[in-house]
Parts: C-alpha cells; structure tokens; sequence
C-alpha cells in the first residue's frame, strides 16, 4: 500500500502562502489597529470629538511648546481635539466603506450568478446594464447618485446615500468579477457530474458554483474596499455624504483646508495620513491575498 | 432482454460563427443504431475524437440529442424534460475519465458519494452514511478516508471515488467514459478488476468507451467500433478479435502490442490522418485511408450495417 503523505487543504495553503508575506501581514496588522482604535473610540479618544472651545481654537500639538496638555495632534478651529476626532471619525468612514462594499458584494454575487449562470437574455440584460454604469466615471455616479437620493429623501442620513451611492457604482465590477468565475466553474466536468446526478438547479447553483466561484471575487473585494473607503472619504469631502459636525475623515479634511492657508496644517494632515493608512494597509492585504491564491506566483515569482 | 435501444442518434455541433457567418456543423455522433443487452457490458471503441464520449453523453441526455431515439427499457425517454428525467436519472450514472475534473473540490468524499442519495430522497441520514460507508470499502478505500477532501487522494483513488459515486443509487446503467484512460497501467488493472467484481456484485448493465483494447479485451462482452461519428461494425468480443470483418478494425487489432514476440503478424498501417467530423468524407467515411477499398461505390454510396454473422454487424461495401 503506498503510504499517504500528509497533504495541506487550499485553505491552509492560502494561510501559509499569506503569513510567508511580510508585506501582507504589515498590511493586516495595520488595519487591525486602525479597525481596533476606531472601533473602540470611546474607550482610546482622551476627549469628545464635538467638545468645542472656541479659546483653544487651532493649536498645534506636541512638536510646539505651544501645545495644550493632553491635546496631542493638536485642535481644529472650533477647539475640537484632533486625535479624538480622527478615532471617531473613522467609525464613519471605515462603516461607510465596508457597508457600501458589502452592498456590491451581494449585488454582485447575485447578478454575476444569475448572468453566468443563465447566460442568454438574463446574461445579455445584466451586462448591458452594468456596461452603462461602467460608461461613468465612478466618483460622479457616485456623487449624482448620492445628491439626488438625499435631496429626494432629506430625512434619511446622508451617510446611509452614500453607503447605497458607492454600493451601486462598484457593482458592476464586482458582477464581472463573478460572472467571470462562474462561467469557468459551470463548465467543469463535476458540474456536469450533478446533472446526470439529476440534482436540481438551485442545488448545482448553491451547493456547487457558487462556493467554487468566490475565491477571485474575495480577493477583489479586499482591494476594492481601499477604494470605497477612499471614495466614502471623497464624498464626505465633496459634502454629499457627512454633514457637519460629523467627524467623518474626508468631510474633516474638507473643512480644515480652508486653514491650510493660515499655517494650520495639523487639522488637514492627520486626517489624510488616516485615509493613507487605512488606503495602504488594505492594499498591501488584498495584493498579498491575490498572490497567495494564484498558485503560478508560488515561492514567490521575481521578475 | 434489451435494456436500452438507440435508433438514429444524431448530436451536432455548431462550431465558430457568428452576425454574418454561418457555424460549421461538427457531426459528433451522426445516426448511431445499437442495443446494450440486460446484464452486459458494450464496449465502444474508437480513436480520440470519434465520438465515442459524445454518444455516451448524449445517451444519458446530458447533451440534448438532435434527432434519433433513446429507449430504456421500452420507454423513449428522447424528449423528456429536466423533470421528467429525474426518475431516470437513479437508474444511470456515469463514471468520467479525469479523475481530477470530475470531483468538486470543496466537497468531502462522503458528500461526494452521498449527493446523488441525497438528490433522489433515498434513505435515511443516519442509512446514507452507513451507505456511504459500505460503498467506500467495497471500491477499496477506508472509512477514515470519509471526511477528506478529493486533492488528498492520488488518481487511482479518486477514480475509485468517482466508481462508489456512480454505485451510490444502485443504478441499472453505468456508463463509463474511459474510466481508465487516465491512470498508470498498473492502477489500470486494479481498476478493471473492481469494475468487474462490482459488475458480478451488482449486475449493472455498462457501456465502456475507451480507445484501448486491450481494455475492451478485458472486460467487455461485446464491442462497437466508431469511426468518425457512426458505428463501424459491431459484434461479440470473441469474433470481432479472431474475425473481423471492417478494414478498419482489422488496423485497429493489428495495432495491439502482443505479449509473445515470436508470433508474427501482418501490422497494418493505416496512411493519413482521421478526418474531420467538420466535413466527413463522401460515402464511407474510412475510404481515403482503406486499404482494402473496391471503387467507386465506396466514395459515393454510404454502407449501412449488415448482418454477417450471429450478432455481427458490419459496415462495409465489401460485404
């Protein structure tokens, strides 16, 4: 009998490929951080971000012996301490990101099955439709699409427009993305298996392409959730998403520019190093997710 | 008793195409008559491409047959729905070539074996299991084995897997699509040996498509032999290996490596390449590489199968 060598699962072999990669992890730790200190605001802000104090307005922080105790990253124009807003303020714009990324994920999943799937005219009216949201730049779908549902609708928060503006105009991707694996794993002798099981077709759909089709579409996702935390933070700063006094990262950006031009640089820059963080850190994972499971790039390929 | 009858099967193809151009027609399996008999196992023999997996396929309704009949046990079953197949469906499954392809990666082997009881609603969860467990040893794998997943096993193992899979309904008709083709020589006996134990065990009725007849020798009752999309000639194991009758099949037989290298035989080699099913030949489809062609009837007219012996069919203007 020939001896069975203990083999690792895909899964552990993506783990592994994953913790092999430094850079991935940096980046996965990084976010950790970030999701953890934002998370837990309440517990790690040493004030309440809408504490104003119009005495204590636009001071620096610790590099200028003109700082206040205990205001570390200094003070915005209203007095309001900078690190505690930025805590805070990442609980809005992170939540914006993952929810609107969440949105286009199941909107995806679903359209992208049902056109692989199906193909024919369900195929052909999914993707033209999704070739016309494709037709605009994102960031103005985004935009109009946020405007006009919250002048429609002004009594829902604008944040929650801006979660279903950037949902939809990442759809489209995501439903590509899906299709795409979906076609090749439809295809697939084992597939082909269940029909002459006789299985029925929301079984084949369920139990069989759908959990084989959503490596690459995970994959996606973690870098497209950079880009929609980018895009939240666009909005906030654009002023269709979070109205003041929210603390939301890119509507705090937004406002402390108009500073800039008086030397207050403080209130501009950590809010945008926040975005960078969040924005690196989430690459780094996702490039590192993506090389992990493409198996040709195994032991690292050097150009 | 006959189990299954095809009339005329036809499967085509349409190959490329497009706004302006018309496709070609790929003529896969092109008006196929044959029997399969209680309790047998038909070989169907061929080169790659042939047809041979099409028809197989094509008799399982996998791919929609395009014109002709398939019969089962007396019922035509040609034009039934997805539905109306489903009945059917627990009396024929089919064991595939690539043992790597034709498993779900992300299922266990014990889901793997007990999804088409689950399919048809046969048993109890706690009987399906037993089930489960009673096939895995009976293909020669290990009860521990039951929760692994299928990339944990070599492809002998998994063919064996793909074996229990087929046995799981206990189906009358199995076909097998060159179970074998894809394993070592000497998996490959292992192989055909627990098909023909599990064929004694449980009586089922197979149609075995390989290219291989040593194969065929092995195991088979009767064999058919295709040549681009149609049934050559078709006959009982024994006379077609001591007389056949197609001047094709005597090529094919002449190709067999014979253990004893002090016999001597006349080895036929056959000139040119098999030709496309895109746009067969004109009459009988082997007359560009017979060597044994008589003229111009066989360019012009298509030979039909003749009887030429008990249970000997052939197709052939020679006899």
């Amino acid at each position: 009998m020939e001896k069975t060598v203990k083999r690792r699962t895909r899964t552990q072999d993506v783990i592994r490929q994953l913790r092999k990669n430094k850079t991935a992890m940096f980046g996965m730790g990084m976010m950790l951080v970030i999701f953890i200190l934002c998370a837990g605001a309440p517990l790690f802000a040493p004030h309440d971000p809408n504490d104003s104090d119009l005495y204590r307005g636009n001071r620096p922080g610790f590099w200028s012996s003109d700082h206040i105790p205990g205001f570390w990253l200094g003070t915005d124009y209203l007095g309001r301490d900078i690190l505690s807003r930025i805590l805070y303020g990442g609980r809005v714009t992170l939540s914006v990101g993952f929810v609107a990324l969440g949105f286009a994920l199941v909107m995806g999943v679903i359209l992208g099955l049902v056109s692989g799937y199906f193909g024919g005219l369900a195929d052909n009216l999914i993707m033209r439709f999704v070739d016309i949201l494709f037709a605009f730049p994102a960031l103005l779908l985004a935009l109009v699409i946020a405007g006009t549902l919250a002048q429609r609708y002004p009594d829902v928060s604008r944040i929650t427009w801006s979660m279903v503006a950037i949902g939809i105009v990442y759809t489209p991707q995501m439903a590509r993305v899906m299709r795409g694996a979906v076609l090749v794993i439809k295809e697939t002798e084992y597939i082909e298996a269940e029909h002459a099981i006789g299985s029925s077709t929301w079984r084949i759909i369920f139990k069989h392409v759908l959990p084989n089709s959503l490596a690459p579409i995970i994959v996606y996702s973690t870098l497209m959730l950079a880009t929609a935390i980018l895009d939240a933070a666009a909005l906030g700063f654009l002023g269709v998403g979070a109205q003041a006094p929210s603390p939301e990262w890119g509507l705090s950006l937004s406002i402390a520019r108009k500073y800039l031009i008086s030397g207050v640089w403080w209130a501009a820059t950590f809010p945008g190093i926040a975005i960078l963080l969040s924005v690196l850190s989430l690459n780094l994972l996702g490039d590192g997710l993506r090389d992990a499971l493409d198996p040709r790039l195994k032991g690292g390929a050097k150009l | 008793m006959t189990l299954l009858e095809i009339q005329e099967l036809k499967k085509y193809f349409n190959i490329g195409g497009g706004l302006l151009k018309k496709p070609d027609i790929l003529k896969a399996v092109d008006n196929v008559s044959f029997k399969i008999e209680e309790g047998e196992i038909l070989g169907l023999v061929g080169e790659s491409g042939c047809g041979k997996t099409t028809c197989g396929k094509t008799i399982l309704k996998i791919y929609e047959p395009d014109s002709g009949k398939i019969i089962y046990r007396g019922d035509d079953i040609t034009n039934l729905s997805r539905s109306e197949m489903r009945k059917y469906r627990k009396k024929m499954s089919i064991i595939y070539q690539d043992p790597f392809g034709s498993l779900d990666p992300r299922m266990t082997i014990g889901g793997i074996i007990s999804e088409p009881m689950e399919v048809h609603n046969l048993y109890s969860k706690r009987e399906r299991e037993k089930k489960v467990i009673e096939l895995m040893e009976k293909v020669g794998l290990t009860s521990e084995q039951i929760n692994r997943y299928p990339h944990e096993f070599s492809g002998g193992q998994r063919q064996r897997i793909g074996i229990a899979r087929a046995l799981a309904v206990n189906p009358e008709f199995i076909v097998a699509d060159e179970p074998v083709s894809a394993l070592d020589v000497s998996i490959q006996a292992q192989i055909l040996n627990l098909m023909q134990d599990l064929q004694k065990e449980f009586g089922f009725t197979c149609l075995f498509i390989t290219h291989d007849l040593s194969v065929i020798k092995h195991i088979c009752d009767r064999v058919a032999v295709m040549y681009v999309g149609k049934i050559v000639e078709i006959a009982p194991k024994k006379e077609l290996f001591t007389n056949p009758k197609h001047p094709y099949t005597e090529a094919l037989l002449s190709a067999v490596p014979v253990p004893n290298p002090k016999i001597k035989r006349k080895e036929i080699i056959l000139e040119g390449d098999v030709p496309s099913p895109i746009n067969p030949p004109s009459g009988c489809r082997f007359h560009e590489r017979c060597f044994k062609k008589i003229g111009e009837v066989c360019e012009t007219k298509e030979p039909e199968l003749k009887k030429v012996g008990k249970g000997h069919y052939v197709a052939c203007h020679l006899y």
